[in-house]
C-alpha cells in the first residue's frame, strides 16, 4: 500500500496489492479521475478527457 | 504457450478481470500502451506474441493498430475488418441487412433537407445515432419535426464531417430493457437484461443488469450477428420488439462485461483467453 497527493487538491491517494500502472483512481475528496502513471513510487496524474470515439 | 499481448491504455474493471484471468491460466502476458507504440510500418515488432487482446478505449487507436498488428501476422481479438464493422454503426447495419440479420428499419442521408425528408417517410420517432460513438453518447430520440429540424441544424454544425452522415433508425418501443449477449467464438456463451426507466439501457447510463437465459432464439441471432461483423468476441445489442421479435441493434468489438460476470455466472474474461490461446499462433 502507497500514498501520494491529489494533484487537484491535495487529499491522499492510496493504493492497494490489486493496483496496476493505468488505473483510474477517483479521488475521495474532490471526485477528479487520476490515472496511476507509476507504481514505485506511487504516481498519479489527471486522466484524460473522454474522447469522442472512446467506447466499446 | 503462447505469449499473449493486451493492447490498452486505460485500466478499467474489464482490463483488470482479464489480466486476473490470463495469470489464473498461466499465460505469460504483456500490456502494449497504445499511447506508447510506435508502429515502424514493416518491420517485426511483436514477434514474442502469440495473438494480441484489443481493449483499447479509442476506436480509432484500435482500427489502426490492429490492422498494423495483422500485417505481422498476428491474431488479434477482434481483427480490424470486425472493429472496422462494429466501430460504425451505419457499417455495422450495412453488414447485418447484407445477411438478412433482423434490425431496425435504418435510413441514411447526407443532407439536412433529405435527412428531414426521410425521417418524416419513416414517420416519428426515430432514433439519430452519429456512426461512430458509444456509451449512448449523442444518441438523440426526436418526437416531431421541430425536434427533427432543430438537431439536424445542431448536428450539421458540429464541426466534423461524421456528424452530417445522418444515420436514421427507427425507434423500437421496447419494453423497458434490452439485451447484451455475448459471443465467443461460435458460442453465444451468456446474456443479460439491461433495464433503465430511460430509453437508453446502456449500462454505462445507469441501466441495471440481470440474468438471461439463452433462448435458442437469442443464441441464433447472436450468432448470426457475429458472423455478419466477421466473427470474434462481439457483444451484441437485442431490442424485443411490441410482438417479441428480436431485433440487432449494435454490435460491440470491445465489450464491457463487468455488470455481466455475477450477474451471469460465466466467466467471461476466462472464456476470452481461452479463446485467444486456442486461435493463437506458435511462437518459437
Amino acid at each position: 500500500m502507497a500514498t501520494t497527493s491529489c494533484p487537484e487538491c491535495g487529499a491522499d491517494i492510496t493504493s492497494d496489492d490489486s493496483t496496476v500502472q493505468g488505473e483510474i483512481l477517483p479521488c475521495p475528496e474532490c471526485g477528479v479521475e487520476l490515472e496511476v502513471t507509476a507504481l514505485d513510487p506511487l504516481t498519479v496524474a489527471p486522466a484524460p478527457e473522454e474522447e469522442e470515439d472512446w467506447g466499446e | 504457450m503462447s505469449k499473449i499481448g493486451v493492447l490498452a491504455s486505460r485500466i478499467r474493471v474489464e482490463e483488470k478481470l482479464l489480466f486476473a484471468a490470463l495469470r489464473k491460466q498461466n499465460v505469460a502476458y504483456d500490456v502494449i500502451d497504445d499511447r506508447k507504440i510506435k508502429f515502424d510500418m514493416g518491420a517485426k515488432q511483436f514477434a514474442e506474441y502469440g495473438a494480441v487482446i484489443e481493449r483499447c478505449i479509442s476506436h480509432g487507436r484500435a482500427l489502426y493498430a490492429l490492422g498494423l498488428l495483422e500485417d505481422e501476422g498476428l491474431f488479434c481479438i477482434n481483427s480490424a475488418h470486425v472493429a472496422n464493422v462494429c466501430g460504425n454503426k451505419l457499417l455495422t447495419s450495412q453488414a447485418l441487412f447484407r445477411e438478412g440479420v433482423p434490425s431496425p428499419r435504418v435510413m441514411v442521408a447526407f443532407t439536412v433537407e433529405s435527412a428531414l425528408e426521410a425521417i418524416e417517410e419513416m414517420g416519428y420517432p426515430i432514433v439519430l445515432k452519429p456512426a461512430v460513438g458509444s456509451w449512448g453518447r449523442l444518441l438523440t430520440k426526436v418526437n416531431d419535426r421541430e425536434a427533427a429540424e432543430a438537431v439536424l441544424e445542431h448536428k450539421e454544425v458540429l464541426g466534423t464531417y461524421h456528424h452530417a452522415i445522418f444515420y436514421i433508425q427507427d425507434y423500437i418501443e421496447k419494453p423497458g430493457r434490452d439485451i447484451r449477449s455475448f459471443v465467443i467464438g461460435d458460442r453465444t456463451v451468456a446474456a443479460i437484461y439491461r433495464k433503465s426507466e430511460h430509453w437508453i439501457t446502456n449500462t454505462a447510463r445507469g441501466g441495471s443488469a440481470s440474468n438471461c437465459p439463452v433462448t435458442p432464439e437469442i443464441d441464433d441471432i447472436s450468432r448470426r450477428a457475429a458472423t455478419a461483423v466477421g466473427g470474434g468476441v462481439v457483444a451484441i445489442d437485442l431490442l424485443e420488439d411490441q410482438d417479441g421479435k428480436l431485433l440487432v441493434n449494435e454490435v460491440n468489438y470491445t465489450m464491457e462485461y463487468r455488470n455481466s460476470i455475477d450477474t451471469t455466472g460465466v466467466d467471461i474474461p476466462g472464456l476470452i483467453v481461452e479463446h485467444a490461446l486456442s486461435m493463437a499462433r506458435p511462437v518459437a
